[in-house]
């Protein structure tokens, strides 16, 4: 699904450049979850950012479910992010003028689909994720783990082919992050890809890959057990 | 673009968004109704000024006996030309296709006595015509006729502060005024609307005039008035011929600047059309200035519109918005604002132009209007404008990275 090669990027930080990401191979096959870990400052949110076409690389091969993401426009970066990709950020990304309903149908609206469609397909992911009776309210109205399952609905409702998460539980308490991992496990279960970037041992045992990314390489690359959120909840 | 689909999005937006709405469409109808009140004013300060100078027949010659200053056909210079009635009936006689009518004035000031009150006014001998020239309007009683010509009487139409002065509040007509040492018969009232001094004017059968001054045939000063259908350039060849044929008549080379003077109110009412103009472009300047007060507001809206929506359009793009709907969704939505609040501030603004009428009178401003068609294309203007000025911002917003905009806070 996800086929990186030498990635390179830096940073130019006034007369000097950081070199962030210093040659990153990486091979994801589809329905894997993946978890992206390294302490703050190795790159893993440079490399989402990238993977998501966020952001682009200086050098390095990217394929993307067969297709080379290289010298994109924005227009063609924008279409490929709304087929392939849903994002889940940290701190949500909500449109807080716009209802849970309204914020899940968001990507479809730029996919074309018609309004009535969209609304059952925002209000079918909504159920999905637990959230049909707050269907109307506006993100202020809802609590974290609440707004982050929108979040996740709403990446979910474009069908994408890969999910980014960029540490979708830094901002929630554990409770809450055990149930917003255990929601990420059932529609890894359903066969999507994940990838999660976090820094926290435990969130990244949910997953069933571990990346450890220190100073801009890659220093470990493992399967673990996964552990189920749903026993802590 | 204009998908029912999008317009829908841009409803729901400006419907949630009510402080950025009403900001930007307040700066705008406020353009607009400043511009409209404006322009308005300054149609109606020119109103004042036609009101003002529009006063005397616009269709009128004025000829002034002068002093010659070149020999010719055998008489000396420095001679002094003086009119007769005789000279009155040529003009009349010679020029029946352009003329309308021809009154003499003979110009005096005169000390004028009711019982105790006296004061000194100008006394206009004239003929029953220089109603016209001068567009008197009768308040009361009658104007000179011309029985009052032929038969030299001593009736005497006097201005209403005339009347003012020496009656108070009673009425003069009837009464018996002394001008300037002989009875006269007040017959008539009459108003002017060139103000004051105008109205400080007694007016006396010319005939009458003469024979006080040992019944001579002079005549001070001619008037003419030509029918109006003659047109500008009209007027200007008839007072050509007029001239000619006075010099002519009167031996005057046509190369003597001073023998007489034709004053052509035509040439006049052109000057005065001119000032005119010229506050025509001041008030224009005023406008352009608020337009352009009025731009630059609203480019100042739109930047923070963007400003604040940075985060919006970052989360938008992450989820697969093309920097051109971007773009389509921040000018829709500006233009859609303008347009509404534009057009709400020039409606405003013309009612407050209708309501006001002859109420600032006093400050000069006579029926302030503006004409439609200027105030629908100021306000597309600054719609244009508003959607250009919402542009750069918006392409802006639309280049910057969706990792840089979710970023920002």
């Amino acid at each position: 699904m996800i086929e990186i090669k030498d990635l390179h990027k830096s940073y130019k930080m006034g007369s000097n450049s950081l070199h962030v990401l210093k040659g990153i191979n990486l091979s994801i096959e589809a329905g894997e979850l993946v978890a992206i870990m390294g302490s703050s400052g190795s790159g893993k949110s440079t490399l989402l950012n990238i993977l998501g076409m966020l952001d682009e690389a200086d050098s390095g091969e990217y394929n993307l479910d067969g297709v080379p993401i290289k010298n994109l426009n924005e227009t063609k970066a924008a279409k490929y992010r709304n087929k392939f990709l849903g994002f889940v950020f940290q701190s949500f990304n909500l449109i807080n003028y716009k209802s849970a309903m309204e914020n899940v149908a968001l990507p479809l609206y730029y996919q074309k689909v018609p309004r009535k469609e969209r609304e059952q397909r925002a209000m079918k992911y909504l159920g999905q994720v637990g959230l049909k009776e707050w269907a109307t309210h506006l993100p202020n109205e809802l609590s974290g783990g609440q707004k982050q399952r929108v979040a996740i609905a709403r990446a979910m409702a474009a069908e994408p082919k890969v999910l980014l998460a960029d540490e979708p539980t830094g901002a929630l308490d554990s409770t809450t992050s055990y149930e917003v991992m255990d929601l990420i496990q059932k529609i890894n279960d359903l066969g999507n890809t994940i990838l999660v970037v976090t820094h926290e041992e435990d969130i990244a045992h949910m997953c069933k890959r571990i990346v450890y990314l220190k100073d801009g390489v890659i220093v470990e690359d493992k399967k673990v057990e996964q552990v189920r959120a749903s026993t802590y909840v | 673009m204009f998908s029912r689909d999008n317009w829908k999005e841009i409803f729901e937006t400006i419907q949630k968004n009510k402080l950025r709405t009403f900001l930007s469409g307040f700066t705008v109808a406020l353009g607009i109704l400043i511009f409209v009140v404006l322009f308005g004013f300054g149609n109606g300060l020119i109103n004042t000024f036609d009101d003002f100078f529009g006063d005397d027949a616009t269709n009128v010659f004025f000829i002034f006996p002068g002093r010659t200053t070149v020999p010719y056909k055998g008489y000396k210079s420095n001679r002094t030309i003086e009119f007769e009635n005789s000279d009155l009936a040529d003009i009349e006689k010679n020029f029946p296709l352009f003329l309308e009518y021809v009154t003499p004035r003979i110009s005096r000031q005169d000390t004028v006595r009711y019982k105790q009150e006296s004061n000194s006014y100008t006394t206009l001998g004239v003929a029953p015509s220089h109603q016209f020239s001068e567009m008197t309007i009768i308040m009361k009683g009658r104007y000179l006729n011309k029985l009052d010509i032929k038969n030299k009487t001593k009736n005497a139409v006097i201005g209403r502060l005339v009347e003012q002065d020496l009656f108070g509040a009673k009425n003069s007509i009837g009464k018996y005024v002394d001008i300037g040492g002989s009875s006269f018969k007040v017959v008539g009232v009459f108003q002017d609307d060139g103000g004051d001094n105008e109205e400080r004017v007694v007016v006396i059968p010319y005939t009458t005039r003469q024979l006080i001054e040992k019944n001579n045939d002079k005549v001070s000063q001619i008037i003419v008035g030509f029918k109006p259908q003659i047109g500008y350039a009209g007027a200007m060849a008839f007072e050509k011929s007029l001239d000619r044929f006075i010099r002519e008549k009167k031996y005057i080379s046509p190369q003597d600047q001073n023998g007489i003077f034709i004053r052509n109110v035509a040439d006049q009412l052109k000057q005065n059309q001119q000032f005119a103009r010229v506050l025509q472009i001041i008030v224009a300047l005023v406008a352009f200035g608020t337009i352009i007060a009025g731009i630059i507001g609203i480019s100042n809206i739109m930047v923070f519109v963007v400003k604040e929506r940075t985060k919006e359009l970052g989360i938008r793009k992450a989820l697969g918005a093309t920097p051109k709907s971007v773009i389509g969704t921040i000018l829709l939505e500006s233009v859609f604002i303008t347009t509404i609040s534009g057009f709400v501030g020039m409606l405003i603004g013309i009612a407050i132009l209708s309501s006001l009428g002859e109420k600032l009178k006093d400050f000069f401003i006579t029926n302030p209007y503006i004409d439609t068609g200027t105030a629908i294309f100021a306000t597309m203007i600054l719609i244009v404008f508003g959607a250009i000025a919402g542009y750069v911002p918006a392409r802006r917003a639309a280049r910057i990275k969706p990792i840089v905009a979710l970023r920002d806070e």
